[in-house]
């Protein structure tokens, strides 16, 4: 497959774990990829085994639904559970546990109307077959799905249709990644020495937008693609910064990524949405302007104000490590139900559901990793 | 959900984009990019395409890459996928 078989090129990849060997000597380096997509290719290319001991890979926050915290899952369940209510999600957000057990797939069980969808047009394609029913959108996610979000919105006031609205969630990548480097280690966090940063966040952002944060922390960051050969060469590029004392935001993803990233997708985002002050993210806590919301312009079709929702905090499930594991400070085979309480067929917690989330990938690929070959 | 791969753009109907994706072909939205055009690589993200593979920039990575390979070691004569892409 043209621009993905020659990223997974076994002979480049030794020649980079060769370079990344002969490089990263002579101190610990602590890299943490702050994207799921990245933790996911890790996991199911093996790529930390062809890391020296000196590298290791923490895995970041950068999971949509692991990060969303209960309270905000409980919201779209009690408004899925409400008359006359159709709400649309991508399929990721149905098994995520919310509180006293629930998700959005029991209540579908117990009779909510929950569709699946894939796209924001799927969602705005029941508004028309549903006329007499009020479609609510359960946006999620980071700058990747915000995009699609902002067209529907668009869509939808150009069109005055009034059984639309969104839910909205989306969260910013670069504040959560200045929280994260933000910590030294002293405070119940990690200190990281460099940033895989996410590749398709950045084709709507740019790589100028992680530019303040590599300033202001002094540490690198370099925005990766997704193949292997894409995550190994960030390694090396991210050693080699850290080994002159350097810390710039490098574009290792420049085949799809632009410094000023997808202007188009920006501007329909700067249209749609403005700033929350605070947002509350599951293990890391509420960061401050880290979070989207419908501007004034588009208040009719803010699901939270047409419906009246209100947001409550609610812990995690006691046995569940998901925050410390979003905070890379806990790796999913130190949490005592890894893999027995919790699997992805029965996840007590949002790391072990979406592909992209570290307990979901570490059960897929890496299990027995720490296991002694009986054979 | 960030899970994606390059599609290849087969049509292009108003702001929708039949792509090629992992062998299947599906229809996309197109409404986030300007200047798509078949035979174009976009990277798909829940139903849009949010960026254009720049070829350029493509073969430049590739190169970059193996020609460290070179200098670090000359290439065993088993290697299948040379220094450039497989026709797509």
């Amino acid at each position: 497959m043209k621009h993905v078989d020659a990223y997974r090129d076994p002979v480049l990849a030794k020649t980079l774990r060769a370079a990344i060997a002969e490089e990263a000597t002579g101190r610990r380096y602590a890299l943490m990829e702050f994207c799921g997509g990245h933790t996911h290719a890790i996991c199911r290319y093996g790529l930390e085994d062809l890391l020296p001991p000196t590298v290791t890979m923490i895995h970041g926050p950068g999971c949509p639904v692991c990060v969303l915290p209960i309270g905000r899952l409980d919201m779209a369940i009690e408004l899925a559970l409400r008359p006359g209510v159709i709400l649309a999600t991508y399929g990721d957000m149905l098994r995520v546990p919310g509180s006293n057990g629930n998700s959005l797939l029991k209540a579908k069980a117990a009779g909510a109307d929950i569709r699946m969808v894939y796209s924001t047009q799927a969602a705005l394609d029941l508004t028309e077959k549903h006329p007499d029913r009020q479609v609510v959108f359960f946006a999620i996610g980071f700058e990747t799905t915000t995009p699609p979000t902002a067209v529907a919105l668009a869509h939808a006031k150009a069109k005055g249709l009034r059984n639309f609205t969104v839910f909205c969630n989306h969260v910013l990548t670069p504040p959560a990644i200045d929280a994260i480097m933000a910590t030294d280690g002293t405070d119940g966090g990690i200190r990281i020495d460099g940033v895989v940063g996410p590749g398709h966040v950045s084709t709507v952002i740019g790589t100028g937008a992680y530019e303040e944060a590599a300033d202001k922390h002094r540490r690198p960051i370099v925005i990766s693609g997704f193949e292997p050969i894409d995550v190994l060469e960030s390694v090396l590029r991210l050693v080699r910064q850290i080994n002159r004392g350097e810390a710039r935001v490098e574009n290792g993803f420049s085949r799809a990524v632009r410094r000023d990233g997808n202007a188009k997708a920006l501007a329909l985002i700067d249209q749609v949405f403005g700033l929350r002050d605070s947002f509350e993210w599951r293990g890391l806590g509420a960061i401050p302007h880290s979070a989207l919301q419908l501007t004034d312009a588009y208040a009719d079709f803010d699901a939270e104000r047409r419906f009246g929702l209100v947001h409550r905090t609610v812990p995690d499930h006691k046995a569940c490590e998901c925050g410390d594991i979003l905070r890379g400070v806990k790796r999913p085979s130190d949490c005592k139900v890894f893999g027995n309480a919790c699997t992805p067929d029965n996840p007590l917690g949002s790391c072990m559901v979406s592909p992209e989330g570290a307990c979901a990938a570490f059960y897929l690929y890496g299990r027995f990793r720490d296991v002694a070959a009986t054979a | 959900m960030c899970l994606a791969l390059p599609a290849k753009v087969l049509g292009i109907t108003g702001e929708t984009g039949t792509v090629e994706l992992g062998g299947v072909e599906i229809d996309i939205s197109l409404a986030l990019l300007d200047d798509v055009q078949p035979g174009d690589y976009v990277v798909v993200h829940v139903g849009f395409a949010l960026s254009k593979i720049d070829e350029a920039e493509a073969r430049a990575t590739l190169a970059a890459l193996h020609a460290a390979r070179q200098a670090a070691a000359p290439p065993p004569p088993q290697h299948r996928n040379g220094g450039e892409e497989a026709a797509g």
